[in-house]
């Protein structure tokens, strides 16, 4: 194994982010952004459910007969979801309230399953532990630079504390409703993507086809 | 000649190799504005014709010619008549006072001229920030700026309401240049009309000075609704009791954004755009058939509870953007369908939307920036289906 634990914690922050270079777990990005403390608690249930299932799974990876993996991947994640979900509903009841379906909707984020599939079933308990840990906080960071901006200019907030005075309450910003809107992130992700694939141009794909053009003579 | 002569001295500092050779797309937008383009088509297939891109849009923009009179006179006019209640106030009435124009409402060269002064600021606002994105992208992308920005620039300006806050004119322009246009690759291979969609991220992101009773006449105080939200909420009787008569509609007498209340300036325009073939008519026949075979249908079904209902299709036609966005945004080649069947089922959904969000929708009154938009994301599946039965006929007939 040639990754050692630090690469496999910082890569998918923004060299292998599931987000912005998987395109992965879209969906609930678009959903829970709205406001940032949202964002980071949704962050941090999935970093929570993606190290720990991750972690399970590769425990269990030697006797999982392979006809029926994913069937039990689904039981161990959804028993980690389901643990986030009471604790949520515990501690921290309005969000959970705010997250409504999403958090239950963890069970099906492509991110979760991706990785058990893809490094926990062939990788030893820490060192997927340690790569589930990574990409839940790869796809946190993004879920929290675009909880930023929505939150911000849609609301002139940052975790519910006023930046920008908006006109309803008295200030000067005219917020931007749209931002508030979740095809809003779309944008957000959008540009992101744009703006790390210029700064990084490793990411940029292979175009699937070219324009074909004839020589002038 | 002095000009071709000073270009012609200053062109080689901007070839490559010059000195200002990274500035060559901004030179080249002037040069190319004020003469014939130097590059043509050179590679086959090529079809020889008088019609290039930039005569194009030119004859678009002078299309537009009577929309925007008649932008001016009836904005001003509008806001003249509720001057007389409300009275005036703000910059633009103290440069008429100063100019001795006044306020009255029955002198046409007082309506232009305050109409000017809501007209101009947002045009100026679009053209230099929708231009500055243009140029970052042409210099960046190494493409050249066309003159399909000032149609942009000008249908996006006629499609406001006369209140619009400038930064938000300019932010919506910038959203629309770049989102629109430029992400796809620039003129040419925008799959949305980049008008529209400044227009659109404006009526979400700010649907308080985007709709409502407020924003269609610049004066402080006074409400209005447009055509179409009156009868939304009242029926067609209330219509007539405002005070909307057909003809006022038709002419564009009626508040609404600057430049899409007149049907006949608009349809003026699109005479001259069928004329000169850049209009592709099949487009405008397939609209027309399906807003008014919808609105007939609706008709007929009627509604107790929606008076939408029962608008007849002769008024879908005169109210709203309907007749702007018809000739304007329909027919632009880019993102409409581009093959000849496919431009009449292209037309005719559209003409369905409208009716389909104006009457059915209740949180939409206006719906013909909706569908426009709508019909140019159907428009390439399409023709795609167009082109896959033309094969298909094609192979059956050869067994």
């Amino acid at each position: 194994m040639a990754q050692t634990y630090r690469s496999q914690l910082v890569d998918p922050l923004v060299d292998n982010n599931p987000i912005t270079l998987q395109v992965l777990g879209i969906c609930s990005a678009l959903a829970v952004t709205s406001s940032m403390s949202v964002a980071f608690v949704m962050a941090l249930a999935v970093t929570m459910v993606t190290g720990f299932s991750s972690m399970f799974i590769s425990m269990l990876r030697n006797q999982i007969p392979s006809s029926i993996r994913i069937i039990v991947q689904m039981v161990v994640i959804a028993s980690l979801v389901i643990l986030v979900d009471q604790l949520l509903k515990a501690y921290a009841y309005e969000i959970s309230k705010t997250l409504s379906v999403f958090v239950g909707l963890i069970i099906t984020n492509c991110i979760v399953m991706g990785r058990a599939e893809a490094f926990a079933m062939k990788n030893p308990p820490v060192a997927s532990f340690i790569d589930g840990v990574g990409n839940g906080l790869g796809y946190g960071l993004l879920l929290l630079i675009v909880g930023f901006f929505r939150e911000l200019f849609g609301a002139g907030s940052l975790f519910g504390i006023t930046i920008l005075p908006t006109v309803n309450n008295g200030g000067w910003y005219v917020p931007n409703g749209m931002l508030l809107l979740p095809p809003s992130a779309f944008f957000i992700i959008g540009l992101l993507i744009w703006a790390i694939r210029t700064w990084k141009p490793a990411q940029v794909e292979e175009r699937e086809y070219k324009i074909q053009t004839v020589e002038a003579h | 000649m002095g000009l071709r002569n000073f270009f012609d001295r200053i062109e080689p500092s901007f070839e490559k190799g010059g000195k200002w050779e990274k500035w060559f797309p901004i030179y080249e937008m002037v040069e190319s504005f004020l003469y014939t383009p130097k590059t043509v088509t050179t590679v086959a297939p090529h079809a020889r014709s008088y019609i290039d891109m930039k005569r194009i849009m030119t004859y678009v923009v002078i299309a537009t010619i009577p929309c925007i009179l008649m932008a001016l006179y009836n904005t001003g006019y509008q806001s003249n008549l509720a001057i007389a209640e409300y009275g005036a106030s703000g910059w633009r009435a103290a440069i008429i006072e100063t100019l001795g124009i006044g306020f009255d409402a029955s002198n046409p060269l007082a309506n232009m001229a305050h109409g000017a002064l809501y007209f101009l600021p947002i045009y100026i606002v679009t053209l230099v920030a929708g231009g500055i994105f243009e140029v970052i992208f042409a210099t960046i992308r190494k493409h050249e700026v066309n003159e399909g920005f000032l149609v942009s620039s000008m249908l996006y300006t006629l499609i406001l309401p006369a209140t619009t806050p400038l930064w938000q004119v300019a932010l919506g322009i910038i959203f629309g240049v770049v989102i629109g246009k430029e992400v796809f690759g620039g003129t040419g291979k925008n799959f949305l009309n980049p008008a529209l969609v400044g227009r659109a991220f404006l009526y979400f992101a700010y649907p308080a000075q985007m709709s409502g009773d407020n924003v269609w006449v610049p004066v402080d105080g006074f409400t209005g609704a447009t055509a179409l939200a009156v009868t939304a909420s009242d029926g067609m009787q209330a219509l007539a009791a405002q005070g909307f008569t057909w003809w006022d509609s038709f002419l564009g007498f009626i508040p609404g954004s600057l430049g899409e209340t007149s049907t006949l300036a608009a349809l003026i325009g699109l005479c001259f755009l069928l004329f000169t073939k850049i209009a592709n008519y099949r487009m405008v026949v397939g609209c027309l058939a399906g807003m008014i075979g919808f609105s007939l249908l609706l008709n007929f079904i009627g509604s107790d509870s929606n008076p939408m209902f029962a608008m007849p299709w002769y008024w879908h036609l005169v109210v709203g953007g309907y007749a702007f966005g018809l000739v304007f945004m329909v027919t632009e080649p880019v993102s409409g369908s581009h093959t000849n069947a496919g431009r009449y089922i292209y037309g005719i959904l559209i003409g369905f939307m409208v009716v389909m969000i104006r009457v059915l929708n209740p949180a939409f009154p206006e719906g013909m920036m909706l569908a426009i938009l709508f019909g140019n994301v159907f428009a390439p599946l399409i023709d795609y289906f167009v082109v896959q039965a033309n094969i298909k006929r094609r192979a059956k007939r050869n067994v």
